[in-house]
This record gives C-alpha cells, structure tokens and sequence, in this order.
C-alpha cells in the first residue's frame, strides 16, 4: 500500500508539469488545447530516441522540450493565422503528432531499460549522500519498514524541479510579457487597445504550455523506462482533472495559489487513481473511465454544492421572515394561493 | 497648427456587390489639429462608429488615407496604431480585464507605448505611480490596488478604463459613446471626468455620442453625421451659442427631414 501510494506521489509531480501546461492554455488563455495529447508523446518520444542513441539525457530531456514548444507554435499558428476554430487547431495537430511520433521514434515503443535517464544520474548522486538509508530507517521506526521505497532521489528532485517551473511560471505572469498573455485570455479587445499583438501571445501561450507538457513526457519516458505512441491518449483529461480537482480543493485566490493547487491537483489525481485501481471490480483498462468520472464529479459537484447551500441560505431568510412577519409555517402551496 | 489626426477621402463599403451593399462612409474628409476635442453626432447607422473603427484601424477603409501625426497609418494594424491611440468603449466591461487587479490593469495601460519585456509588470516605483494617477479619479480606488477589477461597479470600471486610455497622454483619444451604458448620475460622472483629464492632458479627442447636450458641454468642435457623410461642422466660436434646437433646425435644413433618433431627442 505505501509503495502504491509512493508511486503514485511520485508519478503525480511529475505529471504535475503537464497539468501546469493545461493550466496555462485552458485557464489563463482560455484555450481548450488538445495539442496536449500529442506533445506529451512528442516529448517523451523525442528524449527516448535520443538518449537511446547516446545523447546526454539533461541535453535530450531540454531538446524534447523544445520540440513540445514547436508543437504548440504551430497550434497557436493554425488558429491565428489560420484562423481555424480552437478546438480544431488543437485536434489537428494532435492527429499530426501521432504520425510525427511514429517518425520520430520509428517504431510504435522505445524501450530505455538500461540506459541512462535523468533519474539515474539523479539516483547515482542521490546514492552517494547516503539520505535513503536515513529516510528509510524513520520508516522503519513508525512501523513502514516491510515496504520501502527504492529511492526517495526522484521523488525529491522532481520536487525541485515541479517547484522550480511553477515559480517560473509565476513570475511569467507577473511581467509584462505575461500580463499581456493573461489579458489576452481574458479579454482580447480590450488588450489589442492597449497595443499587444494578441496572436503572438497565443502562439507564444500554447508554446510554453505544450513545452511543460512535453517535458512533462520526456520525464515520463525515462521514469517509466519506455517512450509508446499510444502513452499520450486522454491526456489532456488528466490535465483538466488536476487543474479542476485542485482549483476545487486549494481555490484559486492568486496565481501562485492557483499553481500551487493544480501541483496538488495532480498528485491527488493519481492517489484516488491508484485507490480505484485497488478495488478488486476495476481492471488497469479502466483508468480512462476512472479519470472521466472524476472529471466529471469534480465538475458538477461544485455546482451541486453550492445550490445546497443557496438554497439552505434561502430557506433560513425565509424562516426569520415569517418569524418576524408572525406568519405560521406554512406548507409549500401557501403561499402562493394567497398571491392568487 | 499641426494636424494630429488627418482622414483623407476616407470610402468605405460594407457587403459590396451584394443585396445587402451598404456605404458606411461617404470620402469623409477630417482633421484634427493638436489640442482638438471634437464631439460627433448622428443617428444610428450614421457611419460614427465606422469613423472610429478606421480610426483605430478595427477596420481598414475601401480608398482614401488616415495619418496620424505625420504617420500614414492607412495600413496599419490596429495592435500598432494602439501605441498613439487611446480607447473608450460603450461597455464597460470591454475597456478592463476583469480577473486581473487594478494594478496589474494599469501596468497593462502602462505598457501601451513601450516595448513589453521580462521585468515586473507592477513594480513598487509603478505602484507609487498608479496611486497618484488614481487619485485623480477621487473614487478611492488608490486604496483597492490589489482588488479584481471585476469586482468593481460599471462607474467604476468605466473611470478606470478612461484612465487606463488616457494615463500614458496617447497623440489620439477615441470615446465611442462611452457614458451610453451608465445610469444618470454614473454618465455625468464619467463626463465631467473626462472633461478634467482631456485638459489635464490636452488630448486630442474625439467623442461619439447619443446625448446632445453632452456634444454641446464637452469639447470644441463638434460634427454631425448622417448617411455616411459629415453634414455639418461647427467650430469653436459658433459652438458655443449652440443649443439643441439649433442643432435640429439645422439637420433640418440640410435633410429635409427631421433627426430621427428616439435617443438623441430623449436626451
């Protein structure tokens, strides 16, 4: 169970990445991009054939980056100077990608067993300072020692490294490249009034985001030891699960806020993921169905809530009303036969 | 005196060659000197609202040519032509960007004639700033630098976007019925505001706008438009001995029919 739960932390920062990149297109440019589905893979595709043939894999994981970012240009390209519907830019490059991924790979799965990855390196280091045995033995000291965890390396250098891009990511928005980008999202006209290019910012929005979501991937690849073609299907799903789950449960007051609980978001994503997973009754193929339903839930919910609490707030005016007014409780059809 | 804002023949159709084939304007010829605040009215589909969008080049014109300063900008896209031109929409909520702070608004304004980079947006020595000319509006809003914009009334979003038009002393200010969608004594408000901060500024302004005592009140030149065309200008000295009445025997005059607009008579 702690193992499972280790697992799913860990694979939860890193897609945390990917979730920061929805955010970034979904929210603040208020872009429904599915370019997602697609620059996922490119990433983790593009660091896997390189790193097989021998590239450092810091050099092939930067470079898997920039192809995501190139990705999500020509996204931003296709809707603005195309002048093509979002939704439709997004699927279109999306079906592209799959082809370009099959280039790029050359066959449908580049296995990295044995090779080295960014994670191995960090490991080798993380080795050499010898905290595991320190983290491992407190756990074995509150009674968790029957399930270590192979290294707490990873998880902890993904954490600097998920913190690192969200603090990126906020001060962005603070500049004035950034404001622009927001205001863009928000209200085209108002900001072309104010003299900034709005296509540039949309291309220049979908870049970066699709760039998270590819290094999103790389870091996927190498954690997960293959790169496959089909690995990027439903992704954008799962970036919206995260963004909506963690704006619903840590809100949304500031910008970093907001990062801060879409980084939750995700992390809480793969934890009620792997629970689900446990329930005898679901099979590893329901994943996609699981992650549906969350969305959904995490969707609607809210509203159900809040219409509770509407309602209840009514119901008690209406009750201070009639104790004021001194009318009697009533029964539903009261009151309004005495409008008639 | 040196022309600010020249329309040179200024054509332009809208649906050419089709049922539908309408003349918005009519080779306009217009040209604002510096210091000029011209009001302009007219009844709907008069070609106001086409001026200023070839103006600030929403829309570009089907002949003729439009300079700013010595600038021919006939061509120039409407995200470049912001930099020397200010804007005033009738919705209030069009001139702000509502999930962002006031100061983080302004910054946006700020930003307009200058070239956006990776520093702060909303810096300390900007703040100190913001407040000053927020000040001006004597709405209390130096005090809410950090709220929402949404979260302010329409007054009070439309006070901001005058501000955020005109803070940064563009070559030309466009007021597209700007107090139109505001209650009485909101729209007065907004008037007399713009009033202080034209000639605070001495901006060369031109204002659309529905209410005819308000194009008499404000400015110096005034126009009146219809069917495309400027039919009648009236300058400085004349402008002020006009009154409504003048203005509808004129229209009068020249149409042979009377000024047919519910909202300019209402007002």
């Amino acid at each position: 169970m702690f193992t499972a739960l280790f697992g799913a932390f860990e694979s939860g920062i890193i897609y945390a990445i990917m979730a920061l990149g929805v955010y970034l297109s979904f929210r603040i440019l208020d872009f429904p991009d599915l370019t997602v589905d697609g620059s996922f893979v490119t990433g983790a595709a593009t660091a896997a054939i390189l790193i097989v043939n021998g590239v450092n894999p810091f050099t092939a994981t930067i470079i898997a980056m920039l192809a995501g970012f190139v990705a999500g240009c020509l996204t931003g390209i296709l809707h603005t100077v195309g002048k093509i519907n979002t939704l439709l830019s997004g699927i279109l490059m999306m079906i592209a990608l799959y082809s370009i991924n099959l280039r790029i790979m050359g066959r449908s799965n580049v296995p990295l067993l044995n090779t080295e990855s960014v994670f191995t390196h960090v490991s080798d280091f993380w080795g050499k300072i010898g905290i595991d045995s320190a983290l491992n033995s407190m756990l074995v000291a509150i009674g968790l020692g029957d399930s270590l965890p192979r290294t707490w390396g990873i998880l902890l250098f993904m954490f600097v490294i998920t913190f690192v891009i969200k603090f990126l990511t906020d001060f962005f928005l603070r500049t004035e490249i950034g404001l622009a980008l927001r205001a863009t999202g928000d209200n085209q006209r108002m900001i072309r009034s104010f003299a900034a290019n709005t296509n540039v910012m949309i291309v220049l929005g979908l870049g970066l985001s699709n760039a998270m979501v590819a290094l999103s991937g790389s870091l996927i690849a190498q954690q997960g030891g293959f790169a496959d073609v089909g690995m990027g299907i439903g992704m954008i799903v799962i970036g919206l699960a995260s963004v909506i789950i963690g704006e619903a449960l840590f809100g949304t007051k500031t910008i970093a806020r907001t990062t801060l609980a879409v980084i939750g978001g995700s992390i809480i994503y793969r934890i009620v993921v792997t629970l689900a997973l446990r329930v005898e009754f679901f099979e590893p193929g329901d994943v996609k169905m699981i992650t549906a339903f969350i969305v959904i839930l995490a969707l609607v919910l809210p509203k159900f809530i809040d219409g509770y609490k509407e309602r209840k707030r009514k119901g008690r005016r209406q009750a201070e009303y009639r104790k004021a007014v001194g009318v009697p409780e009533e029964g539903n059809g009261g009151s309004s036969a005495s409008i008639k | 005196m040196e022309a600010v804002l020249q329309l040179n023949n200024v054509h332009k159709v809208f649906n050419e060659g089709t049922p539908d084939e309408k003349i918005a304007l009519n080779h306009v010829n217009l040209q604002l000197n510096q210091g000029d605040f011209v009001t302009v009215i007219g009844s709907n589909g008069a070609g106001k609202s086409t001026l200023m969008n070839l103006v600030s080049g929403v829309l570009l014109p089907d002949v003729g040519e439009v300079k700013v300063e010595t600038k021919k900008v006939t061509y120039l896209p409407e995200y470049k032509r912001a930099e020397m031109i200010g804007r005033v929409f009738q919705d209030p909520m069009a001139g702000t960007s509502p999930t962002m702070t006031i100061e983080e608004n302004l910054a946006l304004a700020y930003s307009r004639d200058k070239r956006r980079t990776l520093k702060k947006g909303v810096t300390k020595k900007r703040k100190e700033y913001f407040k000053d000319v927020l000040e001006t509006l004597h709405l209390g809003l130096e005090n809410r630098l950090s709220a929402k914009v949404g979260l302010l009334s329409g007054g009070e979003r439309q006070a901001l976007s005058l501000l955020m038009a005109t803070f940064t002393e563009p070559s030309i200010l466009l007021l597209d019925e700007h107090t139109a969608a505001l209650d009485p004594s909101r729209a007065e408000l907004i008037t007399s505001l713009t009033k202080e901060i034209v000639e605070r500024y001495q901006l060369t302004t031109i204002m659309v706008t529905h209410n005819m005592q308000q194009a008499l009140d404000l400015g110096n030149r005034l126009i009146m438009m219809d069917k495309g065309q400027i039919i009648l200008e009236v300058d400085e000295e004349k402008k002020r001995t006009l009154t409504i009445d003048h203005l509808m025997q004129e229209f009068k005059s020249i149409r042979g029919t009377s000024l047919t607009s519910d909202r300019a008579l209402l007002s």
